[in-house]
């Protein structure tokens, strides 16, 4: 394996960097993990808390057969070892948004244990061969409330919207040595995630969330000490916590200073991490099983159901893509790359082939190609996403199918495909309403042809001396003889023909 | 082991207890009567034992993924879950502010 | 007329059904002796008579109409203030939750209304129900209403942490109340005050809305003044809940229709490790006795072996400090109860300050033990070590009850003690439970059933064990003890 080359240039040398991330996302699940409780985002200050939530006395967990299922699922997506017996555990600390005291989580027996996943090569951001980053294990636990801190001149407000909903915590081992490896991890699982449908994915709205470990030595010396930058909240922030971080810890190291281990925070207003003053606390977090609940103990019935509820996920994906669909590894990656992208490629694949009664594999690399160079495009244009694309999948197809029977070229196939962004109207009215079908009977177009060339007959006279890059010239003029409707290929044989 | 009043003081703030020095004098004694009385659990052979994980054998049930499935268990109940509340400001409760 | 206050569940229910009295005088005659007690014995930390004769006119009506009337029909009961109870001052005991009303009902005791039961009040406990003999609560001791038969007018503690409840049930301010026992808790004040208490089996009645005190040990139980109507109040107080992942899903039996007290081809077990050096010469006596009326019983006396038993108390002195100090941990001021914010104090010094105030003193002696035997580099000898014992104690009750069926042994080390004489030793006062808390540990069904006097006059409790979920055959053994012994002793009213 080709080893990251990333280094931290220091004055008193190069430094390596150690990554390891905590990846927090929320598991996608109507109510909370042991209360019944809604989990929606965005709802009204403490108008989704149940008496539990809220850690009224006397109240108890049960735990959500959903948020176990998609932990499970998430763990069989990495290859990871899925334990039949673990157990929850309290995590004991005070804070404002944590209503009961202690976090009920999981450290001795986690649901999830030892996998893995890989990140791709990627030259330009300096990534130069495939890499498998470690998973040491994937636990479920309780997200804590939200406080807000600028409502009110003396108080924080607490809102315990979120306090229950069930989190999978992703621990990675410290494989990571470059900011773009991280992001490339994080980018990668929740590529995963989103495939399994275990979590969202969405970072701005915290469904994902990063503790990132850093440390920084020189090469070939043991790790470093870390520290640990809380609740970071997109792919480019992880990147820029770890550069920032890094030569921070390099300028402290270098200056004669030792790292402490703490917690950190990091402002996106300024790229940069500091130490956070609430958690400076000594970590004593005394944890224990909790009595409330017994044993977690799945049957292989249960663990069947949620490996047989997987879907294809990405990296067959793409290796299908490109071998049995014939796709380049570039368009297999784009089209792969999210869930909504390959669902609405899959979509237009099948209709696209059953319109021209061919097999899929026959009309993938057209719809691929078009998807990519063409829709996209014009989706980009508008500023839109697949999500809110104007048109359907259905008419989609409908349109290369034209194409691909020869009813209209490529190039009015953009046309058709503005009018269609403009309207919503189907291509095959389009077509016919604007007269757009292409001109393929070869009586026709040898009489335009035949027109051209006694047109030119000084350029005929060149070419026939050797000039043949004149035939574009003749092609062009027959083109837009026809208004663009001519069937290029027929127009390019009988050219050629004529021309001799 | 035993504890000294450094070691209660700390124990004292992890479990976010105010007490005096007067107090934490007290203590010292009382908990090492008590620490001393239960270290004799360490005589007890227990390398084949596990630890007891339930008390009357049971299974951990697991509930269906149904939004507010039981009034006593679900949301939507702002105004009980407030009802009680020191400082129930706006919907939210009041604390103290924090720096983070 | 008969004294109504001195009818016992079953009693009232045959009578209130059968239009012998109406539920509402039965239960105004309580409410009557409730607030006559009140200032002597503090049984009560508030009183609902207005619940109870609300209760007692719906049953009045349901007869009215000719409907069936609950197991627990036209029954006032006393309500231990360690339930939730909806918008009713819940505060177990604590200046914490002092004022504190919840929006809910506990399981167990929506149960009992269901039944037709109503409540007369909340009644008084150790604070977070963590003491033997009621002097932690907040507010104020239990009193008594026994006293020692030398003259003397010495205040003796009713028991704990069920104390409100035991005095209460001698004293007649009601016929049936609810305890909680994590450490013998119902079954220690029960022999205090010559009543009757059981502690089922773990997870037969629902945790949901009872002040969490130690998760692993907690279960609730009746307590009355006979076998038959802890009977009943079981059946009515047990079920699977949902709510509680504790919670065994059985079906309940009818425990009262199939009370006996004949004990033909039953073996009862006598723990030897029980007769512990310097045993109270008055207790080895009455343990005898129960000896003596179980083999007239029918049943076949074996001596068995509990080889753990010393290290119950130490075991559990871990076990359930260190649940306490995690279970008490959400009263910290935010969302109910006590708030005690110093000037200019930030959010971790109102938490200190609030549970500085709000705790007492055993409540904090008992946080700062788990807190330390769950802190780092301490957690394996002391927790997991405990959990180890825990098994192997509970193992020892497996053994023995491949020999026999039930166990026998004394509910508690003495009589009742005057208050004051232990408050100072922490140790000594945990020595209460040394008989109590090996089948608390172990999950398993238990009852105490008042003996007889002791010298001083002072009730002793005999104590059955049984196999988990076998509550019959606790309650069996339990009349066929109460059959014998006859106990017809009530404290002489002085209040």
């Amino acid at each position: 394996m080709t080893e990251s080359t990333y280094r931290i240039q220091g004055a008193t040398g190069d430094w390596e960097v150690v990554i390891g991330l905590e990846v927090h996302a929320q598991v996608t699940s109507n109510s909370k993990l042991f209360s019944s409780s809604a989990t929606a985002f965005g709802a009204e200050p403490n108008s989704q808390v149940s008496l539990i939530d809220a850690a009224m006395p006397g109240m108890l967990p049960v735990p959500n057969r959903e948020c176990i299922r998609q932990a499970v699922r998430t763990g069989m997506a990495i290859e990871a070892q899925i334990n039949k017996w673990s157990r929850f555990d309290r995590k004991n600390y005070f804070y404002a948004d944590l209503p009961q005291g202690y976090q009920i989580s999981q450290l001795y027996h986690p649901l999830v244990g030892e996998g893995s996943l890989t990140i791709e090569a990627d030259e330009k951001a300096g990534i130069p061969a495939d890499k498998v980053i470690g998973i040491e294990r994937i636990h479920v636990e309780q997200d804590a409330g939200k406080l807000m801190h600028d409502q009110h001149p003396t108080m924080s407000y607490v809102d315990l919207n979120r306090s229950g909903v069930a989190l999978m915590e992703i621990v990675s081992r410290p494989d990571m040595t470059s900011p773009a490896e991280a992001g490339a991890y994080v980018a990668k699982l929740r590529q995963i995630l989103r495939y399994v449908g275990s979590c969202d994915g969405n970072m701005d709205q915290g469904s994902m969330r990063c503790d990132v470990n850093v440390s920084v030595r020189k090469p070939g010396e043991p790790f470093g000490t870390r520290t640990e930058t809380k609740n970071v909240n997109s792919v480019r922030f992880v990147m820029q916590t770890i550069e920032h971080e890094a030569s921070r810890q390099v300028d402290v190291l270098e200056s004669g200073g030792k790292i402490v281990q703490e917690t950190r925070l990091f402002d996106p207003t300024t790229g940069s991490t500091r130490s956070m003053r609430s958690k400076e606390d000594a970590h004593d977090y005394r944890y224990f099983p909790d009595p409330d609940l017994l044993p977690l103990e799945l049957d292989d019935a249960f663990l069947e159901e949620c490996r047989a509820s997987l879907p294809e996920l990405p990296d067959a994906k793409r290796a299908r893509y490109v071998g049995e669909l014939g796709l380049s590894a570039y368009n297999a990656a784009v089209l792969t790359a999210d869930v909504e992208t390959f669902a609405w490629f899959e979509a237009l694949l099948a209709e696209t082939a059953s319109a021209q009664d061919k097999a899929p594999a026959d009309v993938a690399k057209q719809a691929a190609n078009w998807l990519i160079s063409e829709f996209f495009g014009a989706l980009n244009k508008l500023g839109k996403s697949l999500e809110d694309s104007p048109i359907s999948h259905e008419q989609a197809a409908e349109l290369l199918a034209l194409v691909g029977k020869g009813t209209i070229s490529g190039s009015i196939a953009k046309q058709v495909l503005e009018t269609m962004f403009e309207t919503g109207d189907n291509a095959g009215a389009i077509v016919e309403r604007e007269g757009l079908k292409q001109e393929s009977d070869t009586g026709a177009i040898e009489a335009k042809v035949d027109e051209i060339l006694a047109a030119n007959a000084d350029k005929v006279a060149q070419y026939k001396d050797g000039k043949v890059a004149l035939f574009g010239f003749f092609v062009g003029q027959t083109m837009k003889a026809m208004a663009g409707k001519g069937n290029p290929q027929v127009v390019n044989e009988i050219l050629k023909a004529k021309l001799g | 082991m035993s504890v000294d009043t450094a070691t209660v003081a700390k124990i004292a703030s992890l479990a976010r207890i105010k007490v005096s020095e007067a107090e934490i004098e007290a203590m010292v004694p009382e908990l090492n009567g008590i620490l001393a009385w239960v270290e004799q659990l360490g005589e007890v052979d227990t390398s084949q034992v596990e630890p007891m994980t339930a008390v009357i054998p049971n299974t951990l049930r697991l509930r269906d993924d149904v939004i507010d499935a039981d009034p006593l268990t679900g949301g939507d109940k702002r105004d009980a879950v407030l009802a009680n509340a020191p400082a129930a400001e706006h919907g939210f409760f009041g604390v103290p502010k924090v720096i983070e | 007329m008969t004294d109504l206050t001195e009818l016992g569940v079953a009693q009232i229910r045959d009578g209130v059904a059968g239009g012998d009295f109406t539920a509402v005088e039965l239960a105004e005659a309580f409410n009557a002796n409730v607030a006559a007690a009140q200032e002597a014995l503090n049984a009560f930390i508030i009183a609902t008579p207005e619940k109870a004769v609300e209760a007692a006119a719906a049953t009045d009506a349901k007869r009215a109409r000719g409907e069936a009337l609950g197991k627990m029909g036209g029954v006032p009961i006393g309500m231990k203030d360690l339930f939730a109870t909806f918008d009713v001052q819940t505060t177990a005991a604590s200046h914490m939750l002092e004022g504190f009303k919840p929006q809910y009902e506990s399981t167990v005791s929506q149960k009992l209304w269901d039944a037709g039961a109503g409540m007369l009040g909340k009644l008084n406990l150790d604070q977070f129900a963590m003491g033997s003999s009621n002097e932690t609560s907040y507010f104020g001791n239990v009193i008594s209403p026994w006293k020692r038969s030398d003259g003397g007018n010495a205040a003796l503690a009713p028991g704990g942490s069920s104390g409100g409840s035991s005095a209460a049930l001698a004293a007649r301010l009601c016929p049936a109340a609810t305890g909680t026992d994590t450490g013998g808790s119902i079954r220690q004040p029960a022999a205090f005050t010559g009543t009757t208490g059981i502690k089922p089996t773990y997870g037969r009645c629902s945790r949901w809305g009872v002040v969490a005190f130690a998760s692993s040990l907690d279960q609730a139980g009746p307590m009355a003044r006979s076998v038959q109507d802890c009977a009943i109040m079981l059946e009515a107080m047990a079920g699977f809940d949902a709510k509680d992942s504790t919670s065994l899903d059985l079906p309940v039996p009818n425990w009262e229709a199939a009370l006996s007290g004949d004990m033909k081809g039953k073996k009862v077990g006598i723990p030897k490790e029980y007769r512990v050096d310097g045993l109270d010469d008055d207790v080895a006596k009455s343990w005898d006795d129960g000896i003596a009326w179980l083999k007239d019983a029918g049943a076949e006396i074996v001596e068995i072996s509990l080889p753990h038993t010393k290290y119950a108390l130490p075991t559990y002195y871990i076990i359930a400090p260190a649940e306490a100090s995690s279970n008490l941990a959400r009263y910290d001021g935010v969302r109910y109860g006590l708030r005690d914010l110093p000037d200019g104090a930030n959010l971790q010094d109102m938490y200190a300050a609030t549970r500085a105030a709000g705790f007492g003193p055993e409540v904090k002696r008992r946080i700062l033990i788990g807190t330390y035997v769950l802190s780092a580099g301490f957690y394996d000898a002391y927790y997991t070590q405990a959990q180890k014992v825990r098994a192997l104690i509970a193992q020892d009750f497996a053994q023995a009850f491949e020999q026999c069926d039930v166990i026998l042994a004394p509910t508690a080390p003495s009589a009742a003690f005057g208050l004051g004489e232990n408050v100072d030793d922490p140790l000594k006062m945990y020595l209460n439970d040394v008989f109590a808390v090996p089948a608390s540990l172990a999950g398993l069904p238990a009852m105490s059933v008042p003996a007889g006097l002791n010298r001083e006059g002072l009730p002793l409790g005999l104590q059955v064990i049984g196999k988990a979920f076998d509550e019959q055959g606790v309650l069996n053994a339990g009349l066929a003890l109460e059959q014998r012994a006859q106990f017809a002793a009530k404290p002489e009213k002085w209040w």
